[in-house]
């Protein structure tokens, strides 16, 4: 009975594969886009992919420290980007075993919600702190994040799955 | 056999109760970094723990730019040339009448007996990436309090005034824009003196003057410069074009759109000004804005570095 890419045989992921895709994904957020708002935040589709598989490796702690990193990086309120990934995180724990009984396709509909609710706390966070609104185009971040978890699950899950060959060979 | 509990069993805390756990550690680091400023410390060495990466990221672009200008065409580098040689004899001969201009200043201002100024020291610095918040405008620049830069000191660009260094790490400074929000520039107009600040206006990339009288004296295209009476901008720097007043019957004030002066989000290339000038004595505080002043200063003391 094959349901999803959740019920293929992986092998145990490596703690050098997580800490590899997080540097990735700060390393891709850290580029010079030229506007923040239309590109997908990757530590957030990162953190919840690993949140969602091994909800025992990754947790809250990990993403918050994250999103302090990230606000220092960034240089904006410490704790803005702290509170939205400890949510995040907190959501994929939340629902991880219901994404992965699903396929790729509404994977990414529960994925692109999660995202969408840590860029409102964001946003919550700075119209407190006396910002302007950012327009809309606030959404596309998120939903371009949507999008592209297939890819991301593919990418991430492509170093336990070529274990799995090679020690069949 | 051993008869521990399988490891589904042993996940700590709940995760609801951590997550409530973050969250108010992440709602007190809100408060007292929004509030206080208390957090300065823990911040510059997070920044220092991210700096590798964002150097690493911003590496491949200037790669690419470098590769670029390699590739640049004869024609283009001729016609670079010539435009560059024009340009510095015009700023050869201006800075032999700024010089002249400037003994004669400095003659005059012995005469009557004024505080010689100090040089503006100039440090140069290149643009890393332009702020990353959609909420606020901002550049981040590769010079930090290593190189000298310290908090407050104007950024010009080879046309006017970019902003003003806000935040000081080891080695990158962090830039508000003249157009954010809460940037405001005391200016005046070239053409009759007349005294303004200047706010920025946001998302739209323009400057506002706020509080002017509907009948003062403001044309479109005046041209903007620093008044220099606020002791952190250097007198006379360009900053803004008029390009729009509303004048309203209903209203006391007019509505001045400026647009500025400097690439304020496009160049690569910035100056960060530190003016050493001997400031004049602050006025007299009354006791309450004195306890004020000093608990501000020993709360300066006692987080930055």
């Amino acid at each position: 009975m094959e349901l999803s890419a959740s019920h293929q045989i992986l092998q145990p992921v490596r703690m050098s594969t997580i800490i590899a895709s997080f540097a990735l994904a700060l390393f891709l957020n850290f580029l010079p886009w030229r506007d923040l708002r239309l590109v997908p935040d990757f530590v957030a589709l990162v953190l919840v992919f690993w949140c969602v598989r091994q909800p025992r490796l990754v947790g809250l702690g990990v993403a918050w420290s994250l999103g302090l990193v990230t606000d220092a990086g960034n240089g904006v309120l410490l704790g803005q980007h702290a509170l939205a990934y400890s949510l995040l995180a907190f959501l994929g724990i939340w629902l991880s075993r219901r994404i992965l009984w699903f396929g790729a396709g509404l994977q990414a509909l529960h994925v692109g919600a999660i995202l969408i609710v840590g860029q409102a706390v964001s946003l919550l966070v700075r119209l407190a702190a006396g910002n302007d609104f950012p327009g809309w185009p606030i959404l596309v971040g998120p939903l371009a994040g949507a999008i592209l978890w297939p890819l991301v699950s593919w990418a991430l899950l492509l170093p336990q799955r070529r274990q799995v060959r090679e020690q069949a060979i | 056999m051993d008869h521990t509990p399988p490891p589904f069993f042993k996940r700590g805390p709940a995760p609801l109760v951590r997550l409530f756990f973050f969250a108010s550690l992440s709602l007190a680091l809100l408060v007292i970094d929004a509030r206080f400023r208390y957090a300065d410390g823990l911040r510059n060495w997070l920044a220092l723990a991210a700096y590798p990466l964002q150097r690493a990221a911003t590496a491949p672009i200037e790669l690419l730019s470098s590769v670029g200008s390699f590739l640049a065409s004869q024609a283009q580098l001729v016609q670079e040339n010539e435009s560059l040689r024009a340009k510095a004899l015009e700023a050869s001969r201006d800075a032999q009448r700024y010089e002249a201009a400037q003994a004669e200043a400095a003659q005059l201002r012995r005469l009557i007996g004024a505080q010689e100024r100090l040089e503006v020291r100039a440090i140069p610095a290149e643009v890393m990436y332009n702020g990353r918040d959609p909420y606020s405008h901002k550049l981040f620049i590769d010079r930090g309090a290593t190189q000298g830069v310290r908090p407050g000191s104007p950024v010009t660009d080879e046309t006017g005034v970019v902003g003003q260094v806000t935040r000081v790490h080891a080695l990158v400074s962090e830039v508000t824009l003249l157009t954010d929000r809460d940037q405001a520039i005391p200016v005046q107009v070239m053409r009759n003196g007349l005294r303004a600040i200047a706010f920025g206006g946001g998302g739209a990339g323009t400057l506002e003057l706020r509080g002017m009288a509907a009948n003062a004296d403001i044309q479109n295209n005046d041209r903007l410069v620093t008044s220099g009476i606020d002791g952190t901008y250097p007198a006379g720097l360009p900053v803004a074009t008029v390009i729009r007043i509303e004048r309203d019957a209903e209203n006391a004030y007019a509505r001045v759109v400026c647009r500025p002066a400097a690439g304020v989000d496009r160049g690569r290339f910035v100056l960060v000004l530190s003016d050493d000038t001997a400031k004049p004595p602050r006025p007299e505080e009354t006791q309450s804005a004195k306890d004020k002043t000093r608990r501000r200063l020993r709360d300066k003391d006692g987080t930055v570095r």
